[in-house]
């Protein structure tokens, strides 16, 4: 119930801010568009705990601004990297042990690592990333392990089944 | 106060467009597919987030800032996404990361069984 109450209120913010009218008719059109995403996303099985990860959003206000600077000082690596040529560049595949116990955990982290220039992931086997890292620093930045404590604190693991879906 | 918010998002501006060139540099200089996804990777975070900060700047407390910032949310959500699918179609068409001289022996962890499960 609760994720159906997110999307309800998440539908309504966008269209509001991205029409910016409050005459009749436009917001009579606005709720008849959100009932009817609402409705078919309740058809399609779709609203829980995945799709509307509510439970990480306080988390994520925290986690957000970190990886942002993470972004920023592997953006400057790498682009030093490629500045100075082949020399600098270290290209090397390595593995990862992800400590998430959720997909979307899991997901979060494969996704964080590879919007983090420097490291892409490549293939995920259960709680096992293949990375590919382009320099030495962004692979050394990886293995330190910081970026998995933070996504597994921001997760905040809740048993399937216990979660009220809808 | 106007003059100083239009230098600022000039600044912006400008040092966006210029990881958007380091970029696109590195698209051509780099190796191989895997590290010119890297590349890639610099236009799709600092490029694009600069340059939102300096359009941000010239738009003001108004709804413009909203949808801007919608943009970002959404481009930081899927690029990794299309990035990873992008990877995974190298990988799955067989294309093997290339390790320069700088990698020790062993390092290419991508051989023989681990090549197979690639490719499942």
């Amino acid at each position: 119930m609760v994720h159906t109450l997110a999307l309800t209120a998440g539908l309504a913010l966008l269209w509001l801010l991205l029409s910016g009218y409050f005459l009749t008719l436009i917001l009579a059109l606005g709720i008849t568009s959100i009932v009817l995403v609402v409705w078919i996303a309740h058809r399609m099985d779709v609203v829980d705990h995945e799709s509307h990860p509510i439970h990480m959003a306080a988390k994520g206000l925290i986690y957000f601004p970190w990886l942002m600077w993470e972004i920023v000082k592997a953006n400057i690596d790498v682009a030093l990297a490629i500045i100075k040529g082949k020399n600098a560049i270290a290209p090397k595949t390595m593995r990862v042990t992800a400590s998430q116990r959720s997909d979307v955990g899991l997901v979060t982290y494969a996704n964080s690592i590879t919007l983090t220039p420097g490291t892409v992931t490549v293939y995920v086997d259960g709680d096992m990333f293949l990375v590919h890292a382009l320099t030495k620093g962004s692979a050394d930045g990886l293995e330190t392990g910081d970026m998995d404590k933070r996504v597994t604190a921001l997760e905040g693991y809740v048993e399937h089944g216990k979660e009220g879906v809808g | 106060m106007e003059m100083i918010l239009y230098i600022l998002s000039w600044i912006a501006i400008i040092t966006g467009s210029v990881f958007c060139v380091i970029g696109a540099m590195g698209l051509i200089r780099l190796p191989d597919v895997y590290c010119r996804m890297h590349a890639a990777g610099i236009i799709d975070t600092v490029g694009v987030g600069l340059i939102f900060l300096g359009l941000a700047f010239q738009a003001g407390w108004t709804l413009v800032l909203a949808k801007l910032a919608m943009i970002l949310v959404f481009i930081l959500f899927t690029s990794p996404t299309s990035c990873h699918a992008l990877c995974r179609a190298a990988a799955y068409s067989g294309v093997h990361p290339m390790h320069g001289e700088q990698a020790p022996d062993g390092a290419n962890v991508i051989d023989g069984e681990e090549d197979a499960s690639l490719k499942t």
